[in-house]
């Protein structure tokens, strides 16, 4: 049956966007418009820059060596490859992961140099695509995974196999984040005439199940190092013995949670398929994305021409961009924050 | 030990670009792949000097082009995602041999494959020039933070050792017969990695007690090395310029 | 003076766990002396603490006459060289050259005087090929005697080596007996290799339990099975120590 559903995919893979699926390969250069690689890496400096700051009391601590070694480690995590059905593969992104294990600034930090380092020493993604790779394989699964770790952790309960399950969530979070990062850039920067629904669709689909790889090898990960050393798991460093002990990890609650993504991405993408989506667009209207009447000049002006023209329907796209681009931002804003306090107030609870 | 990731990029030779200090040469190599990423994809005489300059350069470093070839199949997906185009996008149509195809999807792919394949073509030759220890260095003289470049440093040092043990530990469950084919068969990868985790960063606490042991007060000290002479920037710089001056030419022609 | 003096040392682990419950030893300047012992008995933590790396709990540690604390540390290092079990730990710099020179440069060397004392200390291990070598390309021998080189550039008065014979072949074995024979600093040796150990080291110590429970001669010592016994050491299969005196 599952045969039958990697099948399906790939069919509805082929027919609406060939390409490198996984991001785990990096963006060459002329990937993105000029405007936005600028942009990207404009932003990717700024916030790498507030996590060196933010890591550089951190790290004189535990120095330097750490950070080198968990950077090799997670490089070489990345290379190999791990089984997700009938014999294909796939790689980790392992950004939720470090930032889990080593706390958020350091897991940035870690994680950047292991991209920028991939692409001016391994000649493995573009020069100038450094900003959007940076920010769509560090930044956002980084900061973005801590902060729904973080969240998640609040809802589980107060024990290892809470720890699991938040990373599990985490993880599966930060790659669809990543997705989504992706294909909001190319709403603004497409080189190409594919649009932005097709790009969406595809991107956030398929990561959508590469994810679930993502999330048992991180959930695993982080359950073997809990439990010979919790003292090197920065996201349990709260738990005391008898709570770590506690690896319980309740599988039903992830099943309904699929589930129910399933379902709202389903209903997503049936509205970029109809022409009449009255549902989403009175949504779009009441929460100010359409501007009913004129079309959104400004938007025109912002987003590339390329990545609206051929859209089904553009109000409804735009509306899910805004929805999805500013979950998205909130998450590693919260990561941002979340980061900034713990390391202010050497704060060990979850909370 | 195999001939890993980490030391298949560098090409030892000895050339003019071989011995240039790092920092000119990352200088150049970021400038020119900026133009030629800023290059409409019109100008497509301007992609044909790019590449005559990338010709060059390979010649004088000695770099066979054969592994410049070979190394760019790294960007083969991204060539057949470009190759596609025409195909799904949208927007006037035109006929190629009675397939209908996009002229902007034509256009589009152009200016993906030229750009990635000759973007990639520069970073190859750059690494194929210089030691990854060299290009770290480099970056360091280029003023990004000590913090960055020590750490990946450490990164550089270690990966070898780390990918090693993986490997081994992925022989030693394959001699005992665990192949998995899915998911759900993943626990024991995920709990090895887990381990070599733990491994590894027992490993960093003991380099850091060795460098304690070897006076280590926090900054790395400054190992004194040759930076990058005059005459080599005056070469960087009229590749910079050559790429500059086709950039300009080639916005304002079209 | 004496080179090396620790009394009444006592250390615990963060988890609880007892590695030194009372160590009491005196060092000779230019004196070898070799650390035996079961595994865990404390010989590597032991050897941790004599350059300040552990804070013990009670007791203390004299180095040349100062005192191994806080203040000192600097200088402590300076003076005890640890030469670890794992090369690969102290091998960390990009080539084999940076890494020799990571020591002195720490202490305040330069220039001319750096470059100097780098090619000492290779030569002194006889590697002075291995400079612009990078550290992960190396024999498990070369690693060793880079490693040595790392410690010697600082010029120490006092070398400890942990299990330093662990991944030698035969020929390296040879080497390494050839490399420190000559040296002239105080040698203190943790080893399993109990060959290594009579070759090497006149006197010799036995731990087990954190505690220092055997003191003398090493032919002495390893001519008393019994003792070798209680401590779970073993001669190698037919070595046989010949008991008359002067071989």
């Amino acid at each position: 049956m599952l045969d039958a559903a990697v099948y399906f995919l790939r069919t509805v893979r082929n027919k609406v966007y060939r390409g490198p699926m996984v991001l785990a390969m990096h963006a060459p250069d002329g990937f993105l418009s000029p405007g936005t690689a600028l942009a990207t890496g404009v932003i990717s400096v700024i916030i790498v820059g507030l996590a060196l700051r933010q890591s550089r009391s951190q790290l004189k601590d535990k120095a330097i060596p750490l950070a080198g070694i968990a950077a090799a480690f997670v490089f070489a995590a990345q290379m190999f490859n791990f089984p997700v059905a009938a014999g294909t593969t796939g790689h980790l992104i392992g950004a939720a992961l470090a930032a889990i294990l080593l706390g958020p600034s350091v897991g940035v930090i870690v994680v950047t140099i292991v991209v920028v380092i991939q692409a001016l020493a391994f000649a493995d993604g573009g020069l100038t695509a450094l900003g959007y790779n940076v920010l769509n394989m560090a930044v956002i699964p980084a900061y973005g995974g801590y902060a729904i770790f973080r969240l998640a952790r609040r809802v589980l309960p107060l024990s290892t196999g809470g720890v699991i399950g938040a990373t599990g969530i985490a993880a599966w979070t930060s790659v669809v984040m990543s997705a989504i990062g992706f294909s909001i850039q190319w709403l603004f920067g497409a080189t190409a005439p594919v649009p932005f629904d097709d790009v969406f669709v595809a991107m956030v689909g398929v990561h959508s199940l590469i994810g679930i790889g993502e999330t048992v090898i991180s959930a695993l990960a982080v359950g073997s190092v809990v439990a010979s050393r919790p003292d090197l798991v920065y996201g349990a460093r709260d738990l005391d013995r008898a709570q770590l002990s506690d690896t319980k990890v309740r599988t039903r609650p992830f099943v309904v949670g699929g589930l129910l993504v399933a379902m709202v991405f389903a209903a997503v993408v049936s509205q970029f398929a109809v022409d009449d989506p009255d549902g989403l667009e009175r949504v779009a209207e009441d929460v100010g994305f359409a501007a009913s009447g004129s079309d959104a000049a400004w938007g025109d002006l912002v987003f590339a021409d390329y990545a609206t023209a051929g859209i089904g329907n553009e109000t409804v796209s735009l509306a899910v961009a805004g929805v999805v681009g500013t979950f998205v931002a909130l998450a590693v804003s919260s990561g941002i924050f979340i980061a900034v306090r713990e390391r202010r107030g050497r704060d060990p609870a979850p909370l | 030990m195999g001939a890993g990731h980490s030391h298949a990029l560098y090409v030892h030779e000895h050339s003019p670009l071989h011995r240039m200090a790092p920092e000119a040469k990352i200088v150049g190599a970021l400038v020119s792949v900026a133009c030629i990423a800023l290059t409409p994809r019109e100008a497509i005489w301007a992609f044909a000097v790019y590449a005559t300059l990338i010709v060059a350069l390979v010649v004088i470093s000695r770099v066979s082009p054969g592994f410049l070839l070979l190394r760019l199949v790294a960007v083969a997906p991204f060539v057949l995602f470009a190759l596609f185009i025409p195909f799904i996008a949208s927007g006037e149509k035109t006929e190629i041999w009675g397939v209908p195809v996009s002229v902007d999807g034509l256009w589009g792919a152009w200016n993906v494959l030229a750009k990635a394949l000759l973007g990639a073509s520069v970073s190859i030759v750059l690494t194929a020039t210089t030691e990854i220890a060299d290009i770290l260095r480099g970056t360091g003289v280029l003023r990004v933070p000590a913090l960055f470049t020590s750490i990946a440093m450490f990164m550089i040092r270690y990966l070898e050792l780390i990918v090693d043990e993986l490997r081994r530990m992925r022989v030693a469950m394959a001699s005992r017969g665990f192949e998995p084919r899915w998911l759900h068969q993943a626990r024991p990868i995920a709990s090895s990695a887990g381990a070599l985790f733990v491994r590894s960063y027992e490993r960093g606490e003991r380099v850091h007690s060795a460098m304690l042991a070897r006076g280590f007060t926090g900054t790395m000290p400054a190992l004194g090395q040759r930076r990058a002479r005059p005459a080599e920037w005056l070469s960087v710089a009229s590749i910079i310029v050559l790429c500059l001056i086709v950039l300009v030419v080639a916005m304002v022609t079209t | 003076m004496t080179a090396v003096v620790v009394a009444g040392l006592e250390f615990a682990y963060p988890d609880g766990r007892v590695a030194l419950e009372g160590v009491d030893l005196s060092v000779e300047p230019g004196e070898r002396l070799a650390i035996l012992g079961p595994n865990g008995s404390g010989k590597t933590t032991l050897a941790l603490h004599l350059n300040g790396i552990h804070e013990p709990r009670s007791g203390s540690v004299t180095i040349g006459g100062l005192s191994v604390e806080e203040a000192n540390l600097r200088e402590i290092r300076r003076r005890v060289g640890l030469v670890f079990q794992d090369s690969n730990d102290q091998l960390f710099m990009p080539t084999v050259g940076e890494d020799v020179a990571f020591g002195p440069a720490n202490l305040g060397l330069d220039g001319d005087d750096l470059e100097r004392r780098v090619a000492d200390a290779l030569d002194a291990v006889g590697g002075s090929e291995l400079a612009a070598r990078p550290s992960h390309h190396l024999s498990g021998g070369e690693r060793r005697r880079a490693a040595l080189a790392t410690v010697l550039a600082m010029e120490p008065d006092v070398l400890v080596f942990d299990e330093p014979s662990s991944d030698l072949d035969g020929a390296g074995r040879r080497e390494l007996v050839a490399t420190l024979i000559p040296l002239p600093m105080t040698q203190i040796i943790i080893t399993h290799d109990l060959p290594l150990a009579l070759e090497l080291c006149p006197r010799a110590v036995i731990m087990r339990g954190g505690r220092v429970v055997a003191d003398g001669s090493t032919r002495d010592l390893l001519l008393n099975r019994a003792l070798l016994e209680e401590n779970r050491l073993e001669l190698p299969f037919g070595f046989r120590l010949e008991t008359s005196p002067g071989s």
